[in-house]
């Protein structure tokens, strides 16, 4: 057991009304946070602070609080989920902060993400690529093929899963300098590229997908490969390069 | 349907870039072979070496073709990337009070728009001094040969092409009325201009004039050949950062990220490191070592 100890910390939080107005940092003292609390506690505890003074608690996405829902965003002292790599805001502890520490915190910034209120943004862009072409189209009358029935190598399962542990929360186009979303899209593109039961509408798929991408605002891509250092689930460039192949594929050949 | 869409879609645009990037990447290699014979330094084989590598590479249909396909390449990469980076910006209306992108990804890959633009800069400087006097003017001097003329004077001859081999012509006959250049071939008598000789334009004496150049630039800062090499010296050094990222980066848009990938970085580095020291390696020598 780690000794108990207490920090006291500065906040420089965006507080922002609605979609409508302006927003601008706000600076909190919060004192004797933690460090055993998680990041999202420690934000519990500022907001019981602000409605104790009778102040507008801050407004923050947050679900399952244990790195598997995609809800909670936050960017953190200038980083993606804040400065561990491989997590999401609600796996931070405060055991990563100083004594004395001021911490920037302030919602994904992208034009395709409008802030709703806060640290709270719109990701229903997301939402949106996804019903342009990630999925797959099944019989549902009665006579479904068990999935497992379909033999697929090991690798492409592996590459598969891995793709699909992308759980879209933004964090890629947050830290792109250029706004792209292009680790998610790819990540969307390849779990089902690489299998069987994708193949059928594989063109349709990347073409539709990449359009939507497009229209929602996004930026385009450079390689900075920041996305994949702070994807809280090691989301590999490589889909990138996958997503890039498929889209070729579909459109010359 | 979204086929219509391949020029302009976000991914359409990556291989445009990464296409016309690694063909430039290509151009530089051979530019930069090309140019390594002005190492050999300030004398007249030498230069009529490059001099003649010179007027190969203005007047052959293959280089021509290829050199049409450069300054495509150079227009497209550029138009595109500043398109890019003026998309890119708006995708993010609102800046980050604190961002530490220093933590994910490199100077380089963060500045290519920056980066390119000082190559670009560099590269329309570079045709402006050479390619255009070189091209489309009669402002560098056909390439000449001082002889003794045995009573203990030196005559001038300009080198002339004959079947393949150098001939001699006594520079004193170019008195602009009966004997008159035009490019770099001599013509007779102003009106008619019958050609009868093929000199060689001294682009070999005009690089080295340039980078050795004490005049003032601008009529204001001395010892310019001095400027010219230190500007072309740090041009290339943007353009190695421009590479460092651009390189490997290529692969990657064009769907390239394997078992290969490795090595293509590290060639794509080690590219980027060499090809514009090679480069830089010219100037310095000719202000600094020739003669």
């Amino acid at each position: 057991m780690s000794a108990k100890k207490n920090i006291n910390i500065n906040l420089k939080i965006w507080r922002q009304k609605n979609a409508s107005t302006k927003g601008k940092m706000e600076t909190y003292k919060l004192d004797n946070v933690s460090t055993d609390s998680s990041f999202l506690e420690m934000l519990d505890q500022l907001n019981e602070q602000l409605i104790n003074n009778q102040q507008e608690p801050v407004a923050f996405d947050h679900d399952c609080r244990e790195g598997i829902c995609g809800m909670c965003s936050l960017y953190i002292n200038g980083r993606a989920h804040g400065p561990d790599t491989g997590t999401t805001t609600c796996q931070l502890h405060m055991r990563k902060f100083k004594d004395g520490e001021t911490i920037f915190i302030e919602p994904w910034r992208s034009k395709a993400f409008p802030v709703v209120k806060d640290l709270m943004v719109d990701r229903s862009a997301f939402d949106r690529i996804q019903q342009a072409g990630g999925f797959v189209s099944v019989n549902t009358s009665g006579r479904t093929i068990d999935a497992n029935a379909t033999p697929i190598r090991k690798e492409d399962a592996d590459k598969a899963f891995m793709a699909a542990a992308c759980i879209g929360c933004g964090a890629c186009v947050a830290t792109c300098k250029n706004g792209s979303a292009m680790l998610f899209v790819g990540a969307k593109v390849s779990q089902y590229a690489l299998l069987p039961q994708g193949k059928v509408e594989a063109t349709e798929r990347v073409l539709n997908m990449v359009r939507q991408m497009d229209e929602e605002g996004f930026g385009n891509c450079t390689n900075t490969g920041a996305c994949e250092v702070e994807c809280p689930k090691g989301i590999s460039l490589e889909n990138i390069a996958r997503m890039n192949r498929e889209y070729l594929k579909a459109s010359v050949l | 349907m979204a086929k219509s869409a391949f020029l302009k879609s976000s991914i359409a645009k990556k291989y445009w870039m990464a296409l016309t990037g690694l063909f430039l990447c290509l151009f530089l290699v051979g530019h930069l072979l090309g140019n390594l014979q002005l190492l050999m330094g300030n004398n007249t084989e030498a230069a009529l070496q490059f001099n003649k590598y010179a007027l190969f590479m203005t007047t052959n249909p293959a280089v021509k073709l290829l050199s049409y396909l450069t300054y495509i390449s150079i227009i497209f990469h550029a138009v595109d990337g500043i398109y890019l980076a003026i998309q890119n910006k708006k995708a993010r209306p609102v800046a980050y009070a604190m961002s530490n992108p220093s933590k994910n990804s490199s100077f380089s890959s963060r500045n290519m728009a920056v980066l390119g633009t000082v190559v670009l800069i560099f590269i329309a400087t570079h045709m402006v001094n050479f390619w255009y006097k070189m091209k489309f003017t009669d402002q560098i001097p056909l390439q000449t040969i001082s002889v003794d003329n045995g009573m203990g004077g030196k005559q001038e001859f300009i080198i002339t092409a004959d079947y393949g081999q150098s001939k001699f012509m006594p520079k004193e006959q170019l008195d602009g009325k009966n004997l008159v250049q035009v490019g770099n071939k001599i013509y007779i008598t102003k009106p008619i201009k019958v050609e009868f000789a093929e000199g060689y334009k001294d682009l070999h004496k005009v690089t080295y004039e340039f980078f050795k150049s004490k005049a003032k630039l601008f009529n204001v800062i001395p010892n310019e050949g001095l400027v010219f090499t230190l500007f072309y010296v740090l041009s290339m050094a943007f353009l190695g950062f421009h590479l460092w990222h651009g390189f490997q980066s290529a692969f990657q848009s064009l769907g390239i990220n394997g078992k290969f990938t490795p090595a293509i970085k590290v060639f794509g580095k080690a590219f980027s490191v060499i090809v514009p020291i090679l480069f830089a390696i010219i100037p310095i020598y000719i202000h600094f070592i020739s003669k």
